[in-house]
């Protein structure tokens, strides 16, 4: 029997985005459904009850909820192909460290960076530098966070780049020019069909952003 | 060649407990050091430079970083034949969903209830009894979170436990009225040698609950 597999999503979001990936990578066919999120669905309601949030993976009807919950469930059941977190557990522990970083400290200095000014943006750009410098440095000479393939931290942390260019007009600054070195690994990642298919074009996430500045009345 | 397994810990932080629990779950001999956060030790800086904080297991030299990524670093190396995660894709998804839930909505509602005053505490109470109150449906009938065994997001969880007399105290409401089943469940950990040996003396704690608040108030 075929397997039914539908993603709850939103076009901007970080977070569906890693699912996007994961999937494609794995050559699972799917059926991706874009959220309102100012009046969300029934389906979502009824598969995310606890945070009513997206991304939500239904699979043959069940739901798994929370990005990075997902993409371990989809390495796990299409175990087949392009294996995302690496066999040693040390190397797991390694992934999973840094992809939990990457969550509690990126998403919410983003947020800063596009929403505030003055000195609490100027703190937040910082940070921002200064947490991806230190992936440059987790990354070293490797093509990729997995090595000599796209892993687990790649497809965890490149959906942040299509926000870069709204960071950048935003906070006015050049992320370019502080971490070369990360751009480039965000270049080589978008040359990967599973990554450049799944990635949204950053241009309209900042139009995204600008219409949630004017929503919120912010500068 | 012996393992060498090191366990820096902070004797009240229900996250250092989490790991003792799952060592001690799997027949692990380890070796805690206590650290002093106020001060912390060239080995701490040296073994968790990013987060420069505690628990950090230290395996053969090797440092594991952030509890969860720490207690499914013990789950994968020992003792295959007593899994904390379950083996089925979904049954992982749905139990690394629920550690989620305590690690974002549980931690931060109980520190909240614990630092912040007024109407922001009675907010912060509010939003733990409710918290609790949804696991308490997610428990059900069941023995332990993970069905009859104990598990993944019981090991991660129980380490809390420590702190609900305090915050009953604080405020004004009983656990064992509000959630008879987490309740019930917690006396049934508590006969587990891993997590009695694991979790400190509840006086001991609790004096330091108390000895912490009066800081706060100083503050």
């Amino acid at each position: 029997m075929a397997d039914e597999v539908i993603l709850l999503d939103f076009w901007p979001s970080m977070f569906g985005m890693r699912c996007r990936i994961a999937l494609a990578a794995k050559g699972v066919k799917y059926e991706y459904k874009d959220e309102d999120l100012r009046n969300k669905s029934e389906l979502l309601l009824k598969m995310n009850p606890i945070h009513k949030k997206i991304p939500v993976l239904v699979h043959n009807g069940k739901p798994v909820c929370e990005s990075l919950v997902i993409l371990q469930y989809i390495d796990e059941t299409w175990s087949d192909k392009c294996p995302l977190l690496p066999s040693d557990p040390y190397q797991r522990a390694q992934a999973r460290f840094w992809v939990d970083y990457v969550d509690k400290k990126f998403y919410e200095l983003g947020r800063k960076v596009w929403s505030t000014k003055g000195e609490e943006q100027e703190t937040a750009k910082k940070e921002m530098i200064e947490s991806l410098k230190l992936l440059e440095g987790e990354l070293g000479d490797k093509p990729f966070f997995g090595g000599e393939k796209l892993g687990f931290l790649d497809v965890a942390i490149v959906p942040f780049s299509t926000w870069f260019y709204a960071y950048e007009m935003c906070g006015n600054f050049s992320l370019e020019a502080e971490c070369p070195k990360f751009m480039a690994w965000t270049k080589r990642c978008m040359e990967i069909e599973s990554v450049s298919k799944s990635l949204v074009d950053p241009h309209k996430v900042y139009g995204f952003v600008l219409q949630l500045k004017k929503a919120f009345g912010i500068e | 060649m012996a393992d060498e397994v090191i366990l820096l810990d902070f004797w009240p932080s229900p996250f250092g407990k989490r790991v003792m629990i799952a060592l001690r779950e799997k027949g692990v001999e380890f070796d805690t050091r206590e650290e002093d956060l106020s001060n912390k030790s060239p080995l701490l800086l040296k073994m968790n430079p990013v987060r420069k904080q505690i628990p950090v297991l230290i395996h053969n030299g090797k440092p594991i970083c952030e509890s969860l990524v720490i207690v499914q670093y013990i789950d994968e190396t020992w003792g295959p034949e007593s899994p904390l995660l379950p083996s089925d894709p979904y049954e992982r998804a749905r139990a690394r969903f629920w550690a989620d839930y305590v690690d974002k909505k549980i931690y931060w509602a109980a520190r909240s209830a614990w630092v912040l005053t007024g109407e922001a505490q009675e907010a912060a109470n509010k939003e733990f009894i409710e918290s609790l109150k949804v696991l308490e449906g997610e428990l059900g009938d069941k023995a332990y979170f993970g069905g009859e065994r104990f598990g993944y997001v019981d090991v991660l969880l129980i380490p809390f436990s420590t702190c609900f007399h305090a915050l009953e105290t604080l405020g004004n409401y009983s656990i064992v009225e509000e959630c008879p089943k987490v309740a019930a469940w917690v006396k049934q950990c508590m006969q587990r040698e891993s997590v009695a040996k694991s979790l400190p003396d509840q006086h001991k704690l609790d004096d330091h609950f108390v000895a912490l608040k009066k800081e706060h108030q100083a503050q």
